[in-house]
């Protein structure tokens, strides 16, 4: 009984969205109207997701096939842990972003208003596919439409500017995830003859030595949206959209779904075991660490506030690949907790930079001066979700780095604990003095005219005030998203 | 000997086939290249008739006290292939016509020349 | 009683058509007489496909006499298929054609030009049907004849030119063809396709069999466009009406592979293909053909000279199945034969749809037009994503099963040229969605801003084919599964 009605439930996570976007055309005319619908559904989404969680916590598995493509190839969403968490990060994050686009859209007019909601609910369908798939072919064929519905987005401004990091971005992330990830896929059909994600892993015995090892890395780089370095540049790039976009799909949505697919492969289709045995995944935790290092020094450089944000995602994003590739079952936890912490706390962190720009149109960090007493609000989330970033308690970030590190001391992975422990350093030093500058310095010293502003529209300084109280709680009630992960580490 | 002289059917196919090929490749001029084409089609008729003729076959006309006949087909085949070889040059030179119509010229190099000014 | 006849009526429906539409007074009439017979042509090539793909045969003796020695069309799934995929496009074409035609061809030439489709149309199905390699020749020379004659109509001076070179390497891609036709009946004494395989095992050393083939072989590879011997293509596709363009991409090229798998597969035999060169000459040439075209694609400035270009490019992939000489390189070059029928009908329709709104087919006149043709900008989009082979298409089936054809063959650099070959696709797909999507500037700005959507008549009939393209890109039982019961026939011997 109860798993029929999940199975509805699933098509609905993924339907609402999508009938979001279908509204939102037939009152393409009426603003007031389509944002209310905009909330509407993307509560209604919540509500849904939300409503698929006790199954998940009594151990149910709900699967429901819609269609068979190719004979033994079926279009599959599963309902299981991980998916289940990333599914309500994004559903959770939603409509607080919506409330927060209103509010950044009206407040900085910008034009094709009705495009860009279209395009986000699209994304959000994509999003909800990519956390419920049930096998690779549905998890590509969900990736690929994310990728194709946020060009729009990125490229929403349409100048010049725009075009060419539209360029960048559809070119990386469509030639990694064709030229490698499809190949990836497609070598381990020709392997197994199945490509369902199964707990114990599908290749195993199936696959060993060198190729293991290039088909590992055929996946690591064909998910490009995981943004491991040198495939990361499209994240960067894709900062010219609007800060809602950045937000809730650079810093959630569409990063997420690149680390949450690493995640997916390594539990689900190579199974842990087998990586264990292997030397592949010490190459990818390497490269993961320095990734890390690397993007946070770069982050350290700029000077403009959201590329610096971009940089420091590309790097804890880095933290999550770090995370599963210690193999460690409190690791696998850590990463499934980053997921969700790094969300609340990065989301927080454009809403802000966001909130800056509609306010006062500043965009460099060097602007920034005693900016904190004109936007006491923004700013103090801000710095929550700074600290969050930095993995200090009493913030979630400080959950995730704190299982990274027993999941890494528990495998005796030594180069993981110093990249976690450098990193930490890092991320301090390009934060801080944000919060300084903001603070502690004192307006009218930079150069240009001093402009008179005070805080952002109210929808804004709701929106981002509810991520940065998200971030707080997160740590005190851990509850919910520790039961998710903690279910993942029987794998 | 036997090689050149046993096989002169063929050989007079392939000397054809080879002159009408080298003049549709060679030649610039747009007639000279469907003369050439033409050439190089009836080689093709030549081989057809040539393989159905059989060592002291009689016409293929049922007749008594001849009961070795040759082989009728690759004559009907090849009559077909004539209609569409008529065929072709009568829409080839329609084109010629059109393009000296078009361009004044049929030689290759000034279409092509006029072409690229353009 | 007239059942049996219906495969016969399927070729000589249009046959018929043909005079009666070049002697009807020019307007409306000839349209819509040829509509009507394309769609009923549609409909017996459907009941055909419903027919054989159960794995029946069905063999037609025209005029009652036996085969080998009359003419015999036989036919199985693969006919069915390729039968299908013409008369549907030809379908498809004709109600699009309406405007389209008005606008670019002279009204007194009308009922000449339909009446030249037709037997366009007659010469392609007749191809797909028949079972004598003799036939196959006179209705190549139909569909070839007409379609030269269809080119020349376009409306710039170039289109004559284009049609001319084009008919004189097709005639002589068809006298080779017809030389290698002649070699065989020499020494088997017979044109039926069924019959000549079961002769030709027991002659495969003899060496007029391999030039036979070797004729054979290049006579069609000029005819299917396999670079490098595809130059006539592009100015083909780029100088002809719209129509016939969309016409010619999507079917013309298909029958002639079509009659490459027949020949490859059926009437010689891939364990005869593997003793010659030629199977690592066709993955030769199309390695050359998909990297080099698709690189030629992307530096092309007019919209549908880059569409043939690729055309080019996609040849190669169809080639690759054949090349690699398996059961699922059939299957995959039958599939991607059906999806690219799809995905460049649709493109070249959308294409047309621009032209005729804009009346140029330079990439730099489209600048903008996405917000004032919104419907023609998804179809271009839709059939481009299906084109690069995303997800969702019918695109990524084709690519799918080629992937697989090679991976079985562990030939990793053939894996490699068809990922690469979507990675260019993507760079000159997006540069027509590029120009269409962003804003225009300059000058086309004013002018641009007045034109408006598609008319409706052209509109459903790309819609269909997009739709198409969707479609087919989640259900595949008609495409996968009708291929995999052809090669079963084509390729004896497979078991199920």
């Amino acid at each position: 009984m109860i798993s029929l009605a999940s199975e509805k439930l699933i098509i609905l996570a993924m339907l609402l969205p999508l009938l979001a976007a279908v509204l939102i055309v037939l009152v393409d005319k009426k603003p007031n109207l389509r944002d209310a619908l905009s909330i509407i559904i993307s509560l209604a989404l919540l509500a849904t997701v939300l409503s698929l969680l006790p199954s998940i916590l009594e151990g149910n598995q709900t699967s429901i096939t819609l269609l068979e493509i190719v004979p033994g190839l079926p279009i599959t969403f599963t309902l299981e842990p991980l998916g289940m968490l990333f599914a309500c990060v994004a559903a959770l994050l939603w409509p607080v972003n919506t409330l927060y686009s209103i509010g950044y859209m009206r407040g900085n007019k910008e034009k094709h208003q009705t495009r860009f909601y279209i395009c986000f609910a699209i994304a959000l369908s994509c999003t909800m596919g990519i956390a419920l798939a049930g096998n690779l072919l549905t998890l590509f064929i969900c990736y690929e439409l994310l990728t194709l519905s946020t060009y729009p987005l990125v490229t929403h401004k349409g100048n010049e500017d725009a075009k060419k990091a539209g360029r960048v971005y559809l070119g990386i992330l469509l030639s990694t995830s064709i030229g490698f990830f499809l190949l990836a896929i497609l070598w381990t059909w020709h392997l197994t003859g199945t490509l369902d994600f199964k707990a114990e892993g599908i290749l195993a015995g199936k696959i060993a030595g060198p190729e293991l090892i290039v088909l590992l890395f055929l996946y690591v780089y064909g998910i490009g949206k995981a943004a491991l370095m040198p495939m990361h540049r499209w994240l960067p790039a894709a900062m010219v959209a609007p800060t809602p976009v950045s937000a809730l799909l650079h810093a959630v949505a569409v990063v997420k779904a690149g680390v949450f697919s690493i995640v997916k492969v390594v539990i689900y289709v190579f199974g842990l075991d087998m990586l264990r045995l292997s030397d592949g995944a010490d190459w990818v935790l390497w490269i993961a660490g320095f990734t890390i290092i690397s993007a946070s020094i770069i982050a350290l450089k700029q000077d403009n506030l959201k590329r610096r944000l971009a940089y420091s995602t590309i790097s804890q994003l880095s933290y999550v690949t770090l995370a599963v590739f210690i193999l460690a079952p409190l690791s696998i936890v850590a990463a499934a907790l980053h997921i969700v912490a790094h969300a609340f706390g990065k989301v927080t962190l454009f809403f802000a930079a966001g909130s800056i720009y509609t306010a006062s149109h500043k965009t460099n960090i060097s602007q920034l001066n005693g900016i904190g007493y004109r936007m006491p609000w923004t700013m103090a989330a801000f710095t929550i979700g700074a600290i969050s970033m930095i993995g200090l308690p009493p913030t979630a970030g400080f959950l995730s780095k704190w299982y990274m590190l027993q999941g890494a001391f528990q495998q005796e992975q030594v180069f993981a604990v110093l990249i976690i422990i450098a990193s930490t350093l890092l991320n301090a030093a390009y934060f801080i003095p944000i919060i300084y500058t903001a603070w502690f310095k004192k307006e009218g010293q930079e150069s240009g005219e001093l402009v008179v502003h005070g805080e952002a529209p109210k929808a804004i300084v709701f929106a981002l005030m509810t991520t940065a109280s998200l971030t707080l709680l997160l740590f005190f009630f851990p509850d919910v998203p520790l039961q998710l992960a903690m279910l993942l580490r029987c794998y | 000997m036997d090689m050149i002289l046993g096989h002169y059917n063929y050989w007079m196919v392939i000397i054809i086939m080879m002159a009408g090929f080298y003049t549709v490749i060679s030649r610039g001029n747009l007639v000279k290249k469907i003369v050439g084409l033409n050439i190089f089609q009836v080689s093709v008729f030549l081989l057809y008739i040539s393989i159905g003729n059989v060592k002291d076959g009689a016409t293929p006309i049922i007749e008594k006290g001849v009961d070795l006949y040759s082989n009728p087909l690759p004559h009907v085949l090849i009559l077909t292939a004539i209609v569409v070889g008529v065929a072709t040059t009568a829409l080839g030179l329609a084109l010629v016509v059109r393009i000296k119509e078009a361009y004044g010229t049929i030689e290759e190099d000034d279409i092509h020349n006029q072409d690229q000014s353009l | 009683m007239i059942e049996n006849h219906l495969s016969l009526l399927l070729v000589v429906l249009p046959l018929l058509a043909a005079p009666i539409v070049a002697v009807l007074p020019n307007g409306r009439l000839p349209w819509a007489v040829s509509t009507l017979v394309s769609w009923s042509v549609f409909y017996l090539a459907a009941w055909q496909l419903m027919n054989v793909n159960t794995g029946n045969v069905i063999s037609y003796e025209l005029g009652g006499w036996a085969p080998p020695w009359g003419i015999e069309y036989r036919i199985d799934a693969a006919n069915a298929l390729v039968a299908l995929i013409v008369s549907g496009i030809a379908a498809l074409t004709l109600p699009y054609a309406l405007k389209s035609v008005i606008k670019e061809i002279p009204q007194q030439q009308h009922a000449l030009f339909y009446a030249a489709f037709m037997l366009c149309l007659t010469g392609l199905l007749g191809i797909a049907q028949t079972g004598d390699i003799f036939n196959l020749f006179v209705f190549l020379e139909i569909s070839s004849l007409s379609s030269y004659a269809l080119i020349s109509l376009g409306k710039k001076r170039q289109a004559l030119t284009a049609a001319y070179q084009y008919l004189i390497m097709g005639t002589i891609g068809a006298t080779f063809f017809i030389i290698g036709v002649g070699l065989l009946y020499a020494m088997t004494g017979t044109l039926n396709m069924a019959d000549l395989a079961q002769r030709l095992p027991e002659l495969y050393e003899h060496r007029t069999i391999h030039t036979a083939f070797a004729f054979i072989m290049v006579g069609f590879a000029l005819k299917l466009a396999l670079f490098p011997l595809h130059v006539w293509l592009p100015n083909a596709y780029t100088y002809a009406p719209t129509v016939v363009t969309i016409f010619l991409a999507a079917t013309a090229t298909k029958v002639a592979v079509y009659v490459m798998l027949r020949m490859v597969f059926t009437v010689f035999s891939f364990t005869f293909i593997e003793s010659t060169p030629a199977d690592e000459l066709f993955l030769l040439l199309c390695v050359m053909g998909i990297l080099g075209m698709s690189f030629y694609a992307i530096y092309q400035k007019d919209s549908k000279r880059l569409l043939a270009y690729s055309s080019v490019a996609q040849i190669g992939y169809m080639m690759l199945g054949i090349g690699l000489g398996s059961v699922l390189g059939a299957t995959a070059t039958l599939v991607h034969l059906f999806n690219h029928a799809l995905m460049k009908g649709a493109l070249f329709m959308a294409i047309g749809a621009l032209v005729y709104r804009v009346g140029s087919s330079r990439l730099e006149h489209f600048s903008g037009l996405g917000k004032q043709m919104p419907w023609t900008f998804a179809a271009i989009v839709i059939g481009g994503l299906s084109l690069i082979g995303v997800p969702g298409t019918a695109g990524f089936i084709s690519k799918w099963y080629l992937v697989l054809a090679a991976i079985e063959q562990q030939n990793w650099l053939i894996v490699g040229v068809i990922l690469i070959g979507s990675l260019l696709a993507v760079i000159y797909v997006w540069k027509i969605v590029e120009v269409l999507y962003f804003k225009a500037t300059g000058e086309m700005e004013q002018h641009n801003t007045a034109v408006k959507e598609a008319p409706l008549m052209m509109l459903i009939p790309m819609w269909v084919l997009v739709l198409a393209n969707v479609y087919f890109g989640f259900n595949t039982e008609l495409t996968v599964g009708t291929a995999q019961q052809a090669v079963q026939l084509l390729i004896p011997g497979v078991n199920k």
